[in-house]
């Protein structure tokens, strides 16, 4: 991976002491195979935290278990005061503040930009068919495709399909945002809009997490970095010492492969 | 090996596709005699249509329309075109025609299945065709009951009673619900159901004692023809579709019972034949009634043919699901969606879509199937072509009967089948 090309610097992002999620001894099997081990996490409000690590060491499956899309067997996991349980009430309520973006933006096929950006507001928040449309409208010019609205998501590039996954995640004014490599999935030239769009949010203040390989995001936007590997947090830090200064082999080995070339 | 350096200074503008590829001439070389086999197999193939079309011409169209039974028929055709030629006899057509659409359905209300028929037509136009405005939905709803109704005749109060079940069911979920979800579910399905079987009649026989409004009773021995066959093909198709969801839905949940119930539905409807579920419906549905109910013997028909088809449908529907991407299902969970908003939202309508073509073919199939009641001494067109050649007056007369037959089956399979291509085409929307 190299560094994409980031240009704006963070400004006045600022972390409070309030905290979003907190995630305590959590851990997951996939039959016998223990993926999660031990993770124990807190994030603050307006935190922007990226997390990497190698194939298959489970950054994924942590974020997933944060709006229940995986399940975990041992651990608490409590996101903005609510705590996660098989209670279909209280994982409905998390989803509903959290959204998420996936490699491979799944949208839904059938529908029009636009009606993917009001289904959930109009179904889940039962907001009125006009406000939905409207804050579907401000979101899509804030991630700067308001004019592809009625196209179907197959007409749309891959960055634009990503710009919109977000727009659609916003309109159902999330206080949290997953990313699992929004970008991994896209064309040199396509990521670096959906990184700006990215940029954009975490100056807003939105509490983040990131899953990304993208090192020039993280240096330029995130206030810590996270280190995975065997399905263990390994290494965090502030993005400057983490990548100048990274303390364990593990991490070194990972940074001196991913920006090594 | 030395590179040379190359560099363009001028782009190119695009010209129009070679003239050969295109127009008649160019269709017919490239489609009919592009090399010696084509050649050689497309004379091969115009010959056996030439012969098919020159025995098949003369008899469609050389043939008579007016007389009153096979004997007068067979003189007219020697007499105009010689004892060679041998002819359709389309007369026995035209003298039954009624018949052959109304069965023996009484001659005085035939007005009754006209105006069903035509309320029909209204009834499924808004949801074969979105265009329309959404209103017209309610129609579509009670037209059930006002065609059953028109059909059957009896009491107004019939129909009415048993829209009321509906409401009875709708009323007990929505008040129960507050108190507990298994509950009112389980109250909005008991209770209609011993609304319907028990306390109904009882109810309508009251209610016309004081007011006495209703149509002359028509008995379903009386029913025919192609009537019976649109009445059971359609009810059966409108009503496996969504049973057909469910168990699909069913057989991919996590919940034991109601995954084991959907898979062994499934199963043993699909390993039996349609004609041993007839049977069963013909004589062993009454032992499982409540004893003095008169079931009546086409429901119990259409009954099974939507189970038999609500078991293809759900196989179908499964390979739907089974196509749609596992992201689709994780988006809709990532924004909060509920099991019944995400698959009526979202899954659904792209599996459905995808399903399109086998929903269909298992729709013509019931539709095409619903001759077999024939044998259960239903007089469907088929049953009647019996009846009508055990009528001395036509004693011996087949093709002619069975062409006519399987000429509307095909007008109305070939409409359906037309109609699920313009569905897919509109439902299409640019995604691979
Ligand atoms: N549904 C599943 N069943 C069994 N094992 C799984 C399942 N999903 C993931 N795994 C395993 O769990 C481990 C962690 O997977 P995960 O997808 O979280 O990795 P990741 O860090 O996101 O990797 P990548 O960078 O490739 O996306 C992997 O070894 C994977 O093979
Ligand atoms: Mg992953």
């Amino acid at each position: 991976m190299t560094d994409t090309a980031v240009n704006t610097a963070p400004a006045g992002m600022t972390v409070s002491d309030e905290v979003a999620i907190e995630i305590r001894n959590m851990n997951k099997w996939y039959g016998q195979f223990h993926v999660l081990r031990d993770i124990d996490l807190t994030v603050y409000r307006g935190e922007r935290i990226v997390i990497c690590g190698p194939s298959g060491s489970g950054k994924s499956t942590m974020i997933r278990c944060i709006n229940a899309l995986e399940e975990h067997q041992e651990g608490k996991i409590t996101v903005d005061g609510t705590v996660l349980s098989s209670d279909l009430k209280n994982i409905d309520k998390i989803r509903s503040e959290v959204g998420m973006c996936f490699q491979h933006f799944n949208l839904f096929p059938h529908l029009t930009i636009l009606e993917n950006c009001t289904l959930a507001p109009i179904w889940v928040r039962k907001i009125p068919k006009k406000e939905a449309i409207d804050t579907a409208m401000h979101y899509l010019e804030k991630v700067k495709i308001p004019d592809q609205a009625n196209k179907y998501p197959g007409q749309l590039s891959g960055g634009q399909q990503q710009r919109v996954a977000i727009a659609r995640s916003l309109c159902m004014r999330p206080k949290i945002m997953l990313f699992d490599e929004p970008t991994s999935a896209l064309d040199p030239e396509m990521i670096k809009e959906v990184l700006d769009t990215m940029i954009q949010l975490a100056e807003e203040g939105m509490t983040m997490l990131c899953v990304t390989h993208e090192m020039g995001f993280a240096q330029a936007v995130a206030n810590r970095v996270i280190f995975m590997d065997a399905g263990q947090i390994v290494e965090q830090n502030e993005p400057k010492a983490f990548f100048n200064n990274p303390q364990s082999e593990r991490t070194k080995l990972f940074l001196s492969q991913i920006l090594g070339h | 090996m030395e590179v040379k350096p190359y560099v363009r200074t001028a782009m190119l503008d695009g010209k129009p596709a070679p003239v050969t590829s295109s127009g008649p001439a160019g269709w017919l070389k490239k489609n009919l005699f592009d090399g010696p086999w084509n050649t050689a197999a497309t004379l091969v193939a115009l010959v056996v249509v030439f012969l098919l079309l020159s025995h098949l011409l003369p008899w469609v169209f050389q043939s008579v329309w007016n007389a009153e039974n096979l004997a007068e028929c067979r003189e007219i055709i020697d007499a105009t075109w010689g004892p060679e030629h041998s002819g359709a006899c389309w007369a026995v057509i035209h003298d039954r025609y009624l018949q052959l659409i109304y069965g023996f359905y009484p001659w005085d209300f035939l007005w009754r299945p006209n105006l069903t028929f035509a309320m029909m037509l209204v009834a499924i136009a808004p949801v074969l065709f979105t265009q329309l405005p959404r209103k017209m939905l309610i129609f579509s709803c009670l037209f059930p009951f006002i065609g059953a109704w028109l059909l059957w005749g009896g009491s107004i109060w019939q129909p009415v009673m048993v829209l009321a079940g509906f409401g009875i069911g709708a009323a007990a979920f929505r008040y129960l619900a507050k108190v507990n979800r298994i509950l009112s579910i389980a109250a909005a399905i008991v209770l209609p159901v011993i609304w319907w079987v028990f306390v109904m009649e009882t109810v309508v026989h009251g209610l016309h004692a004081v007011i006495p409004l209703g149509l002359e009773p028509v008995q379903s021995n009386q029913f025919g023809g192609f009537m019976v066959s649109i009445i059971i093909g359609l009810t059966a198709i409108t009503c496996s579709l969504p049973l057909g969801i469910m168990l699909a839905l069913g057989r991919q949940t996590e919940l034991f019972i109601v995954r084991t119930f959907s898979v062994g539905f499934i199963e043993f409807i699909r390993g039996v034949p349609l004609i041993t579920l007839l049977f069963v419906a013909s004589t062993l549905l009454n032992y499982f009634m409540p004893p003095g109910t008169n079931f009546d013997l086409i429901v119990r028909v259409i009954i099974m043919a939507t189970l038999f088809s609500s078991a293809y449908i759900a196989e179908v529907v499964r390979g739907g699901l089974a196509a749609l991407p596992k992201g689709q299902y994780e988006a809709a969970d990532s924004l909060g969606l509920d099991y019944w908003q995400a698959q009526q939202l979202i899954i659904m309508p792209q599996a459905l879509k995808i399903a399109i073509p086998g929903i269909v073919s298992t729709f013509i199939g019931l539709f095409k199937d619903t001759t077999l009641v024939s044998i259960i001494g239903i007089l469907d067109p088929i049953g009647l072509s019996n009846a009508i050649r055990a009528d001395s007056a036509w004693n011996g007369i087949y093709w002619e009967l069975f062409a006519f037959i399987g000429f509307v089956f095909f007008i109305f399979c070939f409409s359906m089948s037309r109609y699920s291509m313009y569905l897919e085409r509109k439902l299409n929307t640019g995604h691979r």
